[in-house]
């Protein structure tokens, strides 16, 4: 039964990298001159669409949290307004960190805020489909040993490197290498794709391998 | 011997700093200099010798040349003109070498073979060393005696085009002057149109003697794409048409005022086979040396293989060209092919003007230059010069008088050349020797440090120092008697002077005494650690590890990050960018562990926490030490998480959930205060905004805003008296800045003239000597007389308060906020999380660190000597002294890292129950400061041919040696309040 839990963590994982490999590669078919570098925000916009939308299928397809219970039509639109909220205030949030960090307050705002974005769609989204909008579960998932399925290790495991792979991604910029991927935020949100991506690969390895000794409260 | 690790820290460190010192002055060998100040000008030249009769002729020999041209020509390596290359791409200079008019030379540059180092060479003579950047302050421009400088005060009327470094060392010398800058690599044709432009114009003005053109274009390509680019053909060709139009133009005015020019073609550096420059290869010290002028009459002969000779020579031959007196410093001989078709008795004079300036400058630098082999042939041929002036002036015109003639020039010309020789090895290059003994020191000291860290964090603050018994073993007799015969052999061998061989034989042996013992040591301790690592990973059986935080794991990676980042020279000039990054993290981490520790309560359960172990296993090799100091000293860690909410029902949750958060927002602030590094350095700031005039005002506001908020924050701890002498000194510090003209008294404000606000400082300083005075007393009762916990603690916060006065005096105005929040943030920090959070002292030791660094770069300090503010050095003085300005100098420096060390004294001796934390901490404290001063060490060693070793590496150099200085003395001050507290208890 793990095995198979851990399969098709693997699948959807396989999923999301290929969608941000999709988007890519996809735009150049439709929009002239794209390229990662020169056309970063529409890079930025379109990668953060890709990967919310395999999200959402993801969640919907899958249904990794098998406890949802039954609840009204209205209690589940005022859920999804609460995630959009969420979505949004993560992503003030994610800006504020990035200017506390020394991000220029008055210019590059559109490039900090779509950083921002991007970073949010790579942490937040997935804990508030897995998750939902409840704080405590968010804490609880992400302080020591709150994990209660693979699910959650995984969502522990992406996020982090998705977080340490943007943070990683500030150190080029003070080197005087005069690359174009130096320029402020390209580093940290390529940073955090790879991080992200890493994250995605490691983690059903990183669970498969030390499967004997994950137990978990719930099963 | 038993020590207390704080002792023990400090006794390290202060062996580091004998250590450091002694690579410091192998790194910086001491220049050659003239003693004699530079601005005396009423000097005379030396006059011709003579035998018995007085010579006539005491004034300087008139000039050989009216005009100069000097084309100097970035990275023109020596192939690229007697090669195949230049017979190629440039057949106007290769026909002029041909065909004789001229001089061709092979000029060699010392290392670092960089374009700034190379100029002052040509045109001093003299083998510029860091240690001159150090002594001007970075003071951009040559304060050593120059050509261009002796050519300004004889009013040479002087142009100057290309590399605007020209016209930052010498300003206001060229009555003309356009400068291009060299920071667009990628740029190799519009530099040198900028230069070439102007280039017609002058020609045909003709109102000048001496014309500078550098080009660097040839620079750019080499970096670009490497020395066998096509592109460097059309470069060279463009240089050669360059020349052939200065060259007809030149010779088309000799015409007109029938007396000779000069045209010098020279490169100030070659370029490497992968086109880059700075280290010592052969094809980077090669460079071409051209003198072309119709007074030049060659004979024809081996013009493909030139003599080599010095770059420095070029000085003097221009100095002789223009009839100047030879720069003081200068180290280069005479080309002797530019005189010889002049009279004999000229050659001889010109001769012997060189060799006495270069004699001279021996006397004042070497002390037995009586026996030095060049002296002496000085003596000689001075001598003989002095007989034949009077065979000559006798006007004995026989054979006799050109054979003398003839053997005073050989001697002359050989006394000339072991003189040369014997100072440029006196200047030498890298002193490896002192370096190298410098480096075993240091090492040795971190290496006992590390290898006693498991014990000192894991069991009791003491130490058994083994002193006795490796005095006594076999190994140190043999290791001191190996270390004395390598001394010998390397004293007696070595060519060039070495710093460590020159010092006397007792403290030469106490070094190798001090680097045999130290190993004996690091050897016994390393048994020791063998030994009780098998005790340990019994014990550790026995009781499973509860792992590292977050904060830990990241304090620790930090500072192994940090001292990895000092390789690249990027990262060292944008040093700030590190620690504001690190300190932010840690910030962001701290607002985790509180909002975990809030919401979740206890989050320590062993029940499942698989990966931590598995992580703490990875680095288990070191960190064995840390399992225990969980075991032994964090027996709290468990309970913090309650702690939260019930130890501290004083202050609100809120409060501690937002404190990291505003400690970064206050952190944000500081860092738009001041730009400082090399990329941010030009961008506007705050700081600037404020110090323009017409913002006096706002200026005014802040300071006062500032010291009301310090006064605020530092009146809290003291006593009555120490409260009201804050106060006024505060107050005292205002009126001072008032006083001096930089902000305005609101009640005042039709102000007389500015003075130099001395009475106000000294007032001030009255109060801050009054305050530390009642501070250690306050100290030395609670060690004598053992009062009560609570007067140490006042004593303590007595200095702080002290200290932090001194700062506040010597910032600048537009620094008080720095200071303000830095009390700020420290009061934040006490309050809402090392106390409620309970870390333990080596966490918060290296928290204070940190902040202490990252407070250095927030008042706009950077890694290169010009930012040190050295006006703090003269407040509340009436002149120069030197000891006092040194000091307050560097203590307005450091001013962060000391106000935040004293601090980490003042909170860990508050905890009532801190026990032996403060000794921890100096431990700490001193490991954590030596860590990167000997990897930046050997960093630098092994990067001493790179690029910017001069301008990036070795400031930062100096830096970290002072640094070290610095944390020797607060390790020294830790350990005596140290000492205070044990007495009591």
């Amino acid at each position: 039964m793990k095995d198979t839990d851990i399969k098709r963590l693997l699948y959807t994982h396989l999923l999301c990298i290929f969608s941000i490999f999709l988007s890519t590669f996809i735009p150049s078919f439709f929009l002239d001159n794209f390229s990662i570098l020169e056309t970063h925000l529409t890079w930025l916009g379109i990668c953060s669409v890709f990967v919310t939308a395999v999200n959402l299928m993801l969640y919907l397809v899958v249904k990794p949290n098998v406890s949802s219970k039954r609840s009204s039509l209205s209690h589940k639109v005022t859920r999804v307004l609460k995630c959009c909220i969420y979505f949004l205030m993560s992503c003030f949030l994610l800006h504020v960190v990035f200017v506390l960090y020394g991000a220029p307050l008055t210019e590059l705002v559109l490039e900090t805020f779509l950083f921002a974005v991007i970073l949010s769609t790579y942490t937040t989204v997935p804990c508030l489909c897995l998750l939902g909008p409840n704080l405590r579960a968010w804490l609880r998932v992400f302080s020591r040993n709150g994990v209660t399925s693979i699910w959650e290790n995984s969502l522990q495991i992406t996020t982090i490197s998705s977080f340490v792979g943007a943070w990683l991604g500030a150190f080029p910029i003070p080197l005087d290498w005069e690359r174009p991927w130096q320029v402020w935020p390209i580093s940290c949100t390529l940073g955090a794709t790879f991080g992200y991506v890493a994250g995605l690969v490691i983690s059903p390895l990183w669970i498969y391998r030390n499967r004997k000794q994950l137990t978990y409260k719930n099963n | 011997m038993r020590l207390s690790s704080g002792a023990f820290a400090a006794s390290c460190i202060a062996i580091e700093v004998v250590g450091v010192a002694i690579f410091l002055r192998g790194f910086f060998p001491a220049p050659v200099r003239s003693s004699a100040p530079t601005e005396q000008r009423a000097e005379t030249p030396a006059p011709e010798p003579a035998a018995g009769a007085s010579s006539n002729w005491t004034k300087l020999p008139p000039p050989l040349f009216s005009k100069v041209v000097i084309v100097l020509i970035d990275a023109l390596r020596d192939d690229f003109v007697f090669g195949s290359k230049g017979v190629k791409y440039m057949p106007y200079i290769s026909y002029l070498i041909e065909k004789g008019s001229s001089h061709g030379f092979v000029a060699e540059a010392k290392p670092p073979t960089v374009t700034m180092p190379r100029i002052k060479a040509l045109m001093t003579g003299s083998l510029p060393g860091f240690v001159d950047v150090v002594r001007n302050l970075n003071s951009p421009a040559l304060l050593e005696d120059n050509v261009i400088r002796q050519a300004k005060s004889a009013g040479k009327r002087m142009i100057f085009y290309g590399d605007e470094t020209w016209v930052k060392l010498f300003p206001k010398h060229f009555i003309e002057y356009d400068g291009t800058t060299s920071f667009f690599v990628s740029d190799y044709t519009e530099v040198d149109n900028n230069v070439t432009r102007h280039l017609d114009e002058v020609l045909k003005r003709g109102d000048w003697d001496m014309l500078i053109l550098h080009y660097l274009g040839l620079d750019h390509i080499g970096h670009i794409s490497g020395p066998h680019s096509p592109l460097i053909g059309r470069k060279l060709s463009e240089m050669d048409s360059i020349l052939m139009k200065i060259h007809t133009s030149l010779l088309a005015k000799e015409r007109e005022t029938l007396s000779p020019s000069l045209l010098i073609v020279c490169g100030d550096h070659g370029m490497s086979e992968t086109g880059s420059h700075g280290a010592s290869s052969t094809e980077e010290v090669s460079t071409p040396l051209i003198l072309i002028s119709s007074a030049f009459e060659r004979k024809p002969g081996d013009s493909r293989h030139p003599k080599r000779v010095q770059q420095t020579d070029l000085a003097a031959t221009l100095a002789i060209g223009l009839g100047l007196p030879i720069p003081k410093d200068n180290v280069g001989s005479l080309l002797f092919p530019v005189i010889e078709e002049k009279p004999m008795r000229e050659q001889l004079r010109f001769l012997h003007l060189n060799t006495v300036q270069l004699s001279k400058l021996l006397q004042e630098n070497v002390p037995s230059y009586e026996k030095d082999p060049g002296f002496e042939q000085f003596k000689m041929a001075e001598r003989l010069h002095g007989n034949w002036v009077k065979l000559h002036l006798e006007e004995n015109h026989s054979d006799i008088l050109v054979g003398l003639g003839t053997k005073v020039l050989r001697q002359y010309l050989s006394a000339l050349k072991t003189l040369s020789l014997s100072l440029s090895t006196q200047v030498a290059q890298y002193d490896i020797y002192s370096m190298v003994v410098g480096t075993a020191v240091v090492l040795e000291v971190l290496i006992l440090l590390l290898l006693s860290t498991p014990h000192v964090l894991c069991r009791k603050a003491e130490l058994d120092v083994p002193l006795l018994s490796p005095v006594f073993s076999l190994l140190f007799y043999l290791m001191f008697l190996v270390l004395s015969a390598i001394h010998v052999v390397v004293c007696t061998s070595a060519e060039s002077s070495c710093f460590f061989c020159s010092l006397p034989w007792l403290a030469a042996a106490g070094v190798m005494v001090l680097v045999s013992a130290l190993l004996c040591a690091i050897v016994s301790a390393l048994v020791r650690m063998v030994v009780i690592d098998g005790m340990l990973l019994k014990k550790n059986a026995a009781h499973p590890s509860s792992g590292w935080s977050e904060v830990d794991l990241l304090l620790l990676l930090g500072t192994v990050g940090h001292v990895l980042s000092l390789g690249a020279s990027s990262f060292v000039e944008e040093e700030h960018q590190t620690w504001y990054f690190l300190v932010n993290t840690l910030c962001l981490a701290l607002s985790q562990e509180t909002c975990r520790s809030y919401f979740l309560g206890d989050d320590c359960e062993p029940q499942h926490h698989f990966h931590v172990e598995q992580g703490c296993e990875g680095v288990l090799t070191h960190t064995l030490q840390d399992s225990t100091v969980c075991n032994n000293f964090k027996p709290n860690r468990a309970g913090k998480g309650p702690s939260l909410s019930e130890a501290h029902g004083g202050c609100k949750w809120w409060t501690v959930l937002a404190s990291p958060w505003l400690v970064l927002a206050c952190c944000r602030m500081l860092r738009s205060l001041n730009q400082t590094g090399v990329q941010g350095a030009h961008r506007p700031d705050f700081s600037h905004w404020l110090t323009s005039s017409e913002h006096k005002v706002q200026l005014s506001g802040l300071a006062a805003l500032s010291l009301l908020v310090i006064f605020m924050l530092v009146q809290r701890g003291c006593s009555l008296v120490s409260k009201a002498a804050l106060a006024l000194g505060l107050l005292g510090v205002f009126c001072y800045r008032a006083a001096i003209g930089n902000v305005l008294f609101p009640w005042q404000p039709d102000n007389k003239g500015i003075s130099k606000g001395i009475v106000e400082a000294r007032f001030v300083y009255v109060f801050v000597l009054g305050i530390l005075f009642t501070g250690t007393k306050a100290l030395l009762k609670s060690q004598v007389i053992a009062a009560d916990f609570k007067t140490k603690t006042v004593g303590l916060w007595e200095i702080y308060s002290g200290l932090v006065l001194l700062a506040a005096l010597l910032l600048r105005p537009h620094n008080l906020p720095v200071l303000a929040f830095s009390l700020l943030i420290q009061m934040i920090m006490t309050k809402f999380i090392w106390k409620p959070l309970r870390h333990d002292a080596a966490e918060i030791t290296v928290m204070h660190y940190w902040f202490g660094q990252a407070f250095f770069y927030f008042q706009g300090n950077s890694n290169n000597i010009a930012t040190i503010d050295i006006s703090a050095g003269f407040i509340g003085l009436d002149a120069y002294m030197e000891v006092p300005a040194t000091f307050l100098t560097v203590f307005g420096t450091y001013v962060g890292p000391v106000l935040w060390a004293s601090h980490l004294v003042h909170f860990l001796s508050s905890e009532a129950s801190s026990g032996s934390a403060l000794s921890r901490a100096c431990f700490c404290y001193a490991l954590i400061c030596s860590v990167p001063v000997a990897t930046y060490i050997i960093l630098v060693t092994s990067l001493r041919y790179h690029l910017f070793i001069w301008s990036v590496f070795s400031p930062k150099l100096l830096y970290e040696g002072m640094h070290l200085l610095i944390t020797a003395v607060l390790c020294a001050v830790f350990t005596a309040t140290d000492q205070t507290g044990r007495t009591k208890s």
